[in-house]
C-alpha cells in the first residue's frame, strides 16, 4: 500500500523527467549534448509565471479543457500498477475505467480545440479522434488478451501474474509500445517538435492555449507518458523481486528504460505518412487479436 | 393503489386526447392542455412503476372486453414496470417541452390535433408495456403505430415528410404482420406470458420471427431504414419520444416473447451469436452513417440505431452466457443491456430536445449552417454537452455504467477460462463495443463542436437566442438525471428485473463512481490554482491565431464534413460514400466544388429495388382494376357459383 | 526451448501479415525468405535438436533453396522487369490485413479439435500457424494482379504445407522431400523466365490483362 502511494508521488513529481530523458537520448543520436534533463520543469515554471490570453470565440469549454488535461492522467495514476506493485485503487474492471478516463480527457481537449474556431485546431481534432477510435480497439483487445493470460480483470492482478515471456506477452508489449507512441504523439505517429500544421496531430490541438493552461497541458501529457510507460514496462521488463520495495525500484527503472527506448525509436525512425497511420493502428489491433486467440487456444 | 395510479394515467391521456380534438379549443390552450396532461399522466405512471419495482411485487387489473380471446387486462410486473419508467418520464418531459416548442402552432388544426395523437401515443405505449392479453397488446401496438404516423406527418406539406411517413408506416406494418404471426402460436395469445409446448425446431422459428418483428420497431440493421427518415421529419418532442422510448417497446416485446420459451439455459447457442452479430452490425453501421449526415436529427437517429445495437450486444452476451453455463457473463450482459435501455432513453431524448431547441433558435437543422451557439444558448448548450458526454459513455455520467457492465460480461467470458464459444463471443462483443465507442466519440465531438462551438456560420445562427423556460427546463432535468444515473448506478442495479446480481457488482460500480469523481475534483483543484495564479496578472482576449491570414472568418473553420471525412474514407467499404467534384474549365478552373454525402446502403441496394420490382409485379394485376362495376358484379357472381357448386355438388 | 519454439511460430504467423499488407515486392520477397529461415529453425527446435544427418541435410537444403536461391532468382526478376510495387490489387492492402485477421481466427477455430495430435508439445500452435500460412498464400494468389506476387503467394503456400507436415510429424521419405524441393525450384525457375518473357512481350506483368488472350 505504501509502495503504491510512493509510486503515485514519484510519478507526480518526476513525470516531466521522462520527457527530459527522451530529449537527451534524441540529442545523443544527433551528436549534440542536448538540453538539461530538467528542462521540461524549467519550461513549466516559466509558463506558470505568465498571464492569459483567450480567443474571442472561446467559451467555458476551452477554459476547462486544459484543467481536464492535467487532472485526468493524475486521477488515472491511482489505478496504475507499476510492475508487481499494485495500484492505489484496484477493483474488477479498473482497466476499462482507465481507457474511458483517457477518452474523457480527449473529449474535452478535442472540444477545446474546436472552440477556437480555427481550421488548424479542427484539423488536429479530426485526426486525433480518428486515431483514438482505432487505438481504442487495439487497447481493448490487448487488455482482453492480458486479462485472459492472467485470469484477472484488474490491472494490478494482471501485472502481478505476468512475469514470464511468451508469445502473448511479446505481442502485448508490442501493441502497448505502438499505443504509447500513438497516444503520446511520438515519432512515428506525430512529431512533438514540429509546428507545421500539415504534420501535427496533437500539437496543433493546443495551438491556442498559452501560459498556465499550456503548462497544465504539458504536465498532463508528461503524466500520460508515465502511464503508458508503466503499462509497457510492466509487460516488457517483468521482475519479481523479494520485496515490494525491490519491485518498486525495478518498476521505476523499467519506466525510465522505456523512455530511453522511446528516444531510440524516435531517433531512428521517420514519421509515417498520415495515410498509413490507420494501417499501423489496425496492425496493432491485429497483433492484439492474435495474442488473444493464442491465449485462449493454448 | 398502484392500479389506481396506472388507470389514472391512462385515463388522463384519454381525456386529454379527447379534449385536444375539440374544434372549439382556443389556440393558446391546446398545447398547455396537451403538455400538462402528458406530464400528469407521466407522473402517475412513473409513481406506479417505481412502487412496483421497489416493492418487488406486481399489480394486475382486469376487465371484460367484448372481443373473442380478448380482455382488458393490465399487469405491471418487474419487467413492465422497468419499461414504464422511461416511457412515462420521457413522455412527460417531452410534453412540457412541447408546450414551448409548439406554442405558436396551437392555432392551427394540425397543431391542436398533434396533441391528441401525442397523448394517444403515450397512452398506447404504456398499454403495450402493461398489457397482459395478446389482443390488447396488438391493438395498443397498432394504435402506437398509427398515432406516431400522424405525428411524423405533422408537416405533411413537405414532400420529404410525406415520403418519410409512408416508409415508416410500411416498415411498421411489416413488423406488425410478423408479430401477428407470432401471436398465432397457441399459448401466446391467451396470456401473453404463457409457456409454449412446441417442439424445439419451431422455437428457433419463434425466436427469429420475434427478432425480425420486434427488431423492426427497435431499429436493427437491416430493418432500420425507417428510423433515419421518420425521426427527422417529426417535431422534436415527438422525435424524442420515438427515439427515446418507442424503439424500446421493440426490446420489451422481444424480451416478453422470450419469456415464453423457457429458461435461458435451454436456448441454443446460435441465438446468442445471432443477437451479438446483429447488434455488432447495427452498432457499427449506425455510427458510421451518423458520421456522414448534415441533418442534426438524422445524426441522432442513426446514433439510436447504434445504441440499439449495443443493447442487442448486451442481450447476446446474456444469451451466450446462459447457454454456456456462465452465470456471471449472463447476468452482467442482461444487466448492462437493461441499464443501457434506461440510460439511452434519458440521454437520447435530451439530445433530441436540444436538437429541437437548436433548430428553432437558428431556423435550420443543417449543422453546417450553425455554430457558436454555446455563447448564445448557454443552458441548452450545457444540457446538450452533458448528453453528448453521456452518449459517448464517459464517466461519471450514466452512459458508462451500462456499457461497463456489458464489457464486464464479455471480459468475464475471457478471463474466467470459460470455454471457447463464450470467449469468442466475448471477443466479438468487445471489438464491436470498442470500435463503436471510438466512432461515437468522433460523431458527437463533430456534432457538438460544429453546432455549439466556434463562430456562427450563417446569419441566423448569429442571431440565435436562448429558448423559453418550458424548453430548457426539461433538458436540465434530464441532464441532472444523466449525472445521477452515473453516480448512483450501484443503487439502481439491484432493481433490474430478471437479473441476479453477483455480490461484488454494486461495490465495483460505487468505486467507479468515486474514481470518476476524481476527474472533476482534480479539475476544480487545478482551476482554483489557476485562478490564484492569475489573480494579479492580465487576462485578455484576442483573435484566434490564423497563421497571419488577414481575413479570418467563420468560413475558415473546419466544417463538419471535413471532420469526419478521414474516418468515412477509411471505412468506405461499409458505407455508400458519394464524393462528387465539379469544376468549370479543364486546366484553370475558377470554380471548384466538392460534394460529399452518404446514402443508406440498405435502402439503396435492398429495399428500393425490392419495392420497385414489387411495384412492377403488381402492375401486372392492374388489368383487373378496370373500374367497370358490371364486371365486378360478374366476379362476385362467378365466385358465388363456384362456392355453391363446391359445397352442394361435389 | 519451449518458449523459443512458440516465439518462432508466432513470428511465422506475423510474417504472413507482412506479406498481406506490403505493396513493395522486395519486402515481400525477403518476407518469404525469412519464412523459410523460420521454418528451418522451427524444424530444428521441435526435433529437440536430434541431429540426425538427414534432418541436417534436409534443413540445410531447404534453407539454401527457399531461403537464398529462390529469393535471389526473384530479386533478379524484379530488377530485370523493373517493377517493384504491386499497385491496386483486387482487395486493398488494409482490407487484406483485416481479412487475414479473420482467416487467422478461422484457422484457430477449426484447428481446435486436432491440436492434441501434434507431434510434440512445442509444435501445437504450428498447426493453426501452418494453416494460416497456406490460406494467406492462397489469398495472395487470388487477390493480387502481378505475376511475381502470385509466385510469392505460391511459395508461401509451399512453406505452409511444409510447416503443416512438420507439425504433424509426417515422416516423408527422404526422396519425397527432395523431390518436392526440386519441384518448387523448377516451378519458380520456369515462372521467373516466363515472367521475364511476358514483360518483354507485353511490357507489363499484369495477369489480369492477360485474360484477353483467351479465345
Amino acid at each position: 500500500m505504501i509502495q503504491s502511494m510512493v509510486h503515485v508521488l514519484l510519478a507526480l513529481i518526476s513525470a516531466p523527467l521522462l520527457q527530459g530523458v527522451i530529449n537527451r537520448v534524441k540529442a545523443f543520436f544527433g551528436g549534440r549534448r542536448g538540453q538539461p534533463l530538467l528542462q521540461p520543469y524549467f519550461d513549466m515554471i516559466r509558463l506558470l509565471r505568465k498571464g492569459a490570453v483567450y480567443g474571442n470565440t472561446t467559451t467555458w469549454i476551452f477554459r476547462i479543457s486544459s484543467l481536464a488535461a492535467a487532472a485526468g492522467p493524475a486521477a488515472i495514476l491511482a489505478l496504475l500498477p507499476l510492475g508487481r506493485v499494485p495500484a492505489m485503487l484496484s477493483f474488477n474492471g479498473d482497466m476499462i475505467v482507465l481507457v474511458y478516463m483517457l477518452a474523457a480527457v480527449r473529449f474535452l481537449m478535442v472540444l477545446g480545440a474546436m472552440d477556437t474556431g480555427s481550421s488548424f485546431e479542427g484539423m488536429g481534432a479530426s485526426r486525433e479522434v480518428l486515431l483514438a477510435a482505432l487505438s481504442e480497439v487495439a487497447f481493448m483487445l490487448c487488455l482482453a488478451a492480458l486479462a485472459a493470460a492472467a485470469g484477472s480483470f484488474s490491472l494490478s492482478g494482471v501485472y502481478r501474474e505476468m512475469d514470464t515471456f511468451g508469445p502473448v506477452s511479446v505481442m502485448s508489449a508490442t501493441v502497448l509500445l505502438i499505443l504509447l507512441l500513438s497516444e503520446n504523439c511520438r515519432i512515428p505517429v506525430d512529431d512533438p517538435r514540429t509546428h507545421l500544421e500539415l504534420t501535427m496531430i496533437h500539437e496543433v490541438m493546443v495551438l491556442d492555449h498559452c501560459g498556465i493552461d499550456l503548462c497544465l497541458i504539458q504536465y498532463g501529457s508528461a503524466l500520460k507518458l508515465w502511464v503508458f510507460s508503466a503499462l509497457f514496462s510492466g509487460i516488457c521488463f517483468p521482475f519479481a523481486g523479494r520485496s515490494l520495495w525491490a519491485d518498486l525500484l525495478a518498476g521505476l527503472a523499467g519506466v525510465f528504460a522505456t523512455a530511453v527506448v522511446t528516444g531510440v525509436i524516435e531517433s531512428t525512425m521517420a514519421r509515417i505518412r498520415m495515410k498509413r497511420l490507420p494501417e499501423m493502428l489496425s496492425l496493432a489491433s491485429v497483433l492484439a487479436l492474435t495474442a488473444f486467440l493464442w491465449e485462449i487456444l493454448v | 393503489m398502484i392500479q389506481i395510479l396506472l388507470l389514472a394515467s391512462l385515463g388522463i391521456t384519454a381525456l386529454g386526447a379527447a379534449a385536444c380534438s375539440m374544434p372549439f379549443l382556443k389556440g393558446r390552450v391546446a398545447p398547455l392542455i396537451g403538455g400538462y396532461s402528458a406530464a400528469a399522466a407521466g407522473g402517475a405512471a412513473l409513481l406506479a412503476a417505481i412502487l412496483v419495482l421497489v416493492n418487488g411485487g406486481q399489480a394486475c387489473f382486469s376487465s371484460v372486453w367484448q372481443l373473442p380471446f380478448a380482455s382488458f387486462s393490465l399487469k405491471l410486473d418487474q419487467l413492465s414496470a422497468f419499461f414504464v419508467i422511461p416511457v412515462s418520464l420521457v413522455c412527460g418531459l417531452a410534453g412540457i417541452y412541447g408546450t414551448g416548442y409548439m406554442a405558436d402552432e396551437g392555432n392551427s388544426t394540425g397543431g391542436r390535433l398533434s396533441w391528441t395523437w401525442f397523448l394517444l401515443l403515450m397512452g398506447s405505449m404504456i398499454t403495450v408495456i402493461a398489457a397482459s392479453n395478446g389482443i390488447l397488446f396488438l391493438v395498443a401496438w397498432e394504435t402506437m403505430t398509427v398515432s406516431s404516423f400522424f405525428l411524423v406527418t405533422r408537416y405533411h406539406e413537405k414532400g420529404e415528410v410525406r415520403r418519410a411517413g409512408w416508409i415508416y408506416l410500411t416498415a411498421s406494418h411489416i413488423g406488425t404482420a410478423l408479430i401477428l404471426v407470432l401471436f398465432a402460436f397457441p399459448g401466446a395469445a391467451a396470456t401473453g406470458s404463457g409457456t409454449l409446448v412446441h417442439p424445439a425446431c419451431s422455437h428457433g422459428l419463434f425466436f427469429l420471427l420475434a427478432l425480425v418483428g420486434f427488431g423492426t420497431k427497435a431499429g436493427i440493421v437491416p430493418l432500420h431504414v425507417w428510423l433515419p427518415q421518420a425521426h427527422p421529419a417529426a417535431p422534436s418532442h415527438v422525435s424524442a419520444v420515438m427515439s427515446g422510448v418507442m424503439i424500446k417497446t421493440g426490446v420489451y416485446g422481444l424480451l416478453r416473447m422470450l419469456t415464453c420459451l423457457g429458461s435461458p439455459e435451454q436456448w441454443p447457442i446460435w441465438w446468442g451469436w445471432v443477437m451479438i452479430g446483429s447488434g455488432a452490425v447495427s452498432a457499427l453501421y449506425g455510427i458510421l452513417n451518423a458520421l456522414g449526415q448534415r441533418d442534426i436529427k438524422r445524426i441522432l437517429a442513426y446514433s439510436s440505431v447504434e445504441n440499439m445495437g449495443i443493447v442487442f450486444i448486451g442481450l447476446g452476451v446474456w444469451m451466450t452466457g446462459a447457454s454456456t453455463g456462465n452465470a456471471l457473463m449472463s447476468s452482467l450482459g442482461l444487466a448492462g443491456a437493461l441499464l443501457h435501455v434506461w440510460n439511452h432513453s434519458i440521454f437520447k431524448s435530451l439530445l433530441f430536445l436540444g436538437a429541437g431547441s437548436v433548430a428553432k433558435a437558428s431556423g435550420t437543422r443543417d449543422i453546417e449552417l450553425t455554430g457558436g451557439l454555446l455563447g448564445r444558448m448557454g443552458r441548452t448548450g450545457l444540457a446538450f454537452f452533458t448528453g453528448s458526454a453521456a452518449i459517448i459513455g464517459l464517466p461519471p455520467l450514466n452512459g458508462f455504467t451500462g456499457e461497463f457492465l456489458i464489457y464486464w460480461g464479455a471480459f468475464s467470458a475471457v478471463y474466467g477460462d470459460n470455454g471457447f464459444h463464450a470467449s469468442v463471443s466475448g471477443l466479438l462483443a468487445i471489438t464491436a463495443l470498442a470500435l463503436a465507442g471510438g466512432l461515437a466519440m468522433i460523431c458527437f465531438t463533430r456534432l457538438f463542436g460544429t453546432v455549439f462551438l466556434g463562430s456562427p456560420r450563417s446569419e441566423n445562427a448569429g442571431k440565435a437566442c436562448e429558448t423559453v423556460g418550458s424548453m430548457y427546463i426539461p433538458m436540465m432535468i434530464l441532464a441532472v438525471l444523466c449525472l445521477a444515473g452515473g453516480l448512483l448506478a450501484h443503487l439502481v442495479v439491484g432493481f433490474l428485473p430478471g437479473v441476479s446480481i453477483a455480490s461484488g457488482t454494486p461495490e465495483v460500480l460505487g468505486r467507479i463512481a468515486l474514481v470518476s469523481l476524481a476527474l472533476p475534483a482534480g479539475m476544480l483543484l487545478a482551476g482554483a490554482l489557476r485562478k490564484i495564479l492569475l489573480s494579479g496578472r492580465s487576462t485578455t482576449t484576442s483573435d484566434t491565431w490564423g497563421c497571419g491570414y488577414i481575413l479570418p472568418g467563420s468560413r475558415m473553420q473546419y466544417t463538419a464534413s471535413s471532420f469526419s471525412l478521414p474516418a468515412l474514407l477509411l471505412f468506405r467499404g461499409f458505407v455508400s460514400l458519394r464524393l462528387t467534384t465539379r469544376s468549370n474549365g479543364e486546366y484553370f478552373p475558377n470554380g471548384l466544388s466538392l460534394k460529399s454525402g452518404l446514402r443508406d446502403s440498405f435502402m439503396h441496394r435492398l429495399y428500393e429495388p425490392l419495392f420497385r420490382s414489387l411495384h412492377r409485379l403488381s402492375g401486372w394485376f392492374s388489368g383487373m382494376q378496370h373500374g367497370r362495376n358490371q364486371l365486378y358484379v360478374l366476379y362476385m357472381a362467378a365466385v358465388l357459383l363456384i362456392l355453391l357448386l363446391w359445397e352442394l355438388g361435389v | 526451448m519451449n518458449g523459443l519454439a512458440e516465439i518462432l511460430i508466432m513470428l511465422l504467423m506475423l510474417t504472413n501479415f507482412r506479406l498481406l499488407g506490403s505493396s513493395r515486392l522486395p519486402a515481400c520477397i525477403s518476407t518469404v525468405a525469412f519464412q523459410a529461415v523460420l521454418l528451418g529453425a522451427i524444424t530444428l527446435t521441435t526435433a529437440g535438436w536430434r541431429l540426425s544427418p538427414w534432418v541436417i541435410i534436409l534443413t540445410a537444403s531447404t534453407l539454401a533453396v527457399k531461403g537464398v536461391l529462390l529469393p535471389a532468382l526473384l530479386r533478379k526478376a524484379v530488377r530485370d522487369v523493373g517493377i517493384s510495387r504491386e499497385i491496386q490489387p483486387f482487395v486493398g492492402f488494409g482490407t487484406s490485413v483485416l481479412l487475414g485477421a479473420v482467416l487467422l481466427s478461422v484457422c484457430f477455430i477449426i484447428s481446435r479439435p486436432f491440436l492434441d495430435s501434434a507431434a510434440s508439445e512445442q509444435s501445437r500452435m504450428l498447426i493453426p500457424g501452418a494453416m494460416f500460412t497456406i490460406m494467406s498464400g492462397m489469398f495472395i494468389i487470388i487477390t493480387r494482379k502481378k505475376a511475381l506476387t502470385q509466385v510469392l503467394g505460391y511459395l508461401a503456400m509451399e512453406n505452409g504445407i511444409y510447416a503443416f507436415g512438420t507439425s504433424l510429424a509426417v515422416e516423408a521419405p527422404f526422396l519425397v522431400e527432395i523431390g518436392m524441393l526440386l519441384d518448387v525450384f523448377v516451378a519458380v525457375f520456369v515462372m521467373g523466365i516466363v515472367i521475364y518473357r511476358i514483360n518483354q512481350e507485353f511490357d507489363h506483368m499484369d495477369t489480369h490483362k492477360l485474360t484477353e488472350l483467351r479465345d
